[in-house]
């Protein structure tokens, strides 16, 4: 007589009414955890440096004005730490508004067309926000007439 | 006449715990939407220098300097409440010492915040 096999929980082979992970995520919720974890311990680090280095340091926010971006993004170590925060900083906070859409949202058509809806702002803002940092000009011209400022050449 | 007994509240008594996690998300929330506004008036210097500054002075005046306090009161614990997470999550002693720990940000949050009020405080309210 042979001895009858009793498959282990996690073989897969149970009934798919009592699986715990229909369809195939995968490990996304894992690896979205981490990611939280990694790029909150890095934003600290970089969101610090860019509230010191514009409301502390200097004049504050009184010095704050088209000059102080341009001089900062003159600069191309800031071009590239504004945009590792703008994407660091989005993609965690998107996950962040993602998870608490999930919680509370009950209806699925609800959950999807919020989450619609955040997708959409996020693809905006980053596309948006990259394409200023690349794209900025310290002296434009603009219908003729050129930006007056020290750094800039005389017309 | 028999006594009138009305249900205990239903308030979920999590204590430290709880309200920390309510704590992270609110002030989550309320970052993330300042997020994609301050993505956006950045954005405004590749419309014009005075579009830039205009939208910019605004945020010299008292009320938004009092607005950017809470912003940076609002960040801070977060950022300080999520190195407590990380230690929650990775530290094997972590979640024996949570509560400890909260007050750990709690009291770091309150000197980074007193400092960062003068100078601060004293940059929008100067002359």
């Amino acid at each position: 007589m042979a001895t009858p096999t009793i498959d282990s929980p996690r073989s897969g082979r149970v009934t798919p009414g009592y699986s715990r992970t229909p369809g195939s995520r995968g490990n996304f919720e894992m690896v979205a955890w981490l990611f939280m974890r990694l790029s909150g311990a890095i934003l600290l680090v970089m969101i610090t440096v860019h509230l010191y280095v514009n409301l502390v340091a200097g004049d504050g926010i009184t010095g704050v004005d088209f000059g102080f971006v341009a001089g900062k993004w003159a600069n191309p170590i800031w071009q590239v730490w504004d945009l590792v925060l703008l994407w660091l900083s989005m993609l965690h906070g998107t996950n962040g508004v993602r998870v608490i859409i999930n919680d509370y949202a009950d209806k699925n058509s609800t959950r999807m067309w919020l989450k619609g809806v955040l997708y959409t702002a996020t693809v905006v803002i980053v596309v948006l926000g990259t394409l200023v940092i690349f794209t900025f000009d310290p002296c434009p011209v603009i219908d003729g007439v050129a930006h007056v400022a020290d750094y800039c050449p005389a017309p | 006449m028999p006594k009138t007994l009305t249900p205990a509240g239903t308030l979920y008594r999590g204590r430290e715990g709880q309200w920390s996690w309510v704590a992270h998300r609110i002030t989550g929330v309320v970052i993330f939407f300042f997020l994609l506004v301050h993505v956006l008036d950045t954005s405004l210097v590749r419309v014009s220098p005075e579009a830039y500054d205009a939208v910019i002075a605004s945020y010299k005046n008292p009320l938004m300097g009092l607005g950017e306090l809470g912003l940076v009161a609002a960040i801070m614990f977060h950022a300080f409440n999520g190195i407590r997470l990380i230690l929650v999550d990775f530290w094997k002693d972590g979640p024996k010492y949570h509560r400890q720990m909260l007050w750990g940000v709690v009291g770091l949050w309150a000197v980074v915040m007193i400092a960062f009020s003068i100078r601060h405080l004293s940059h929008v309210f100067g002359g």
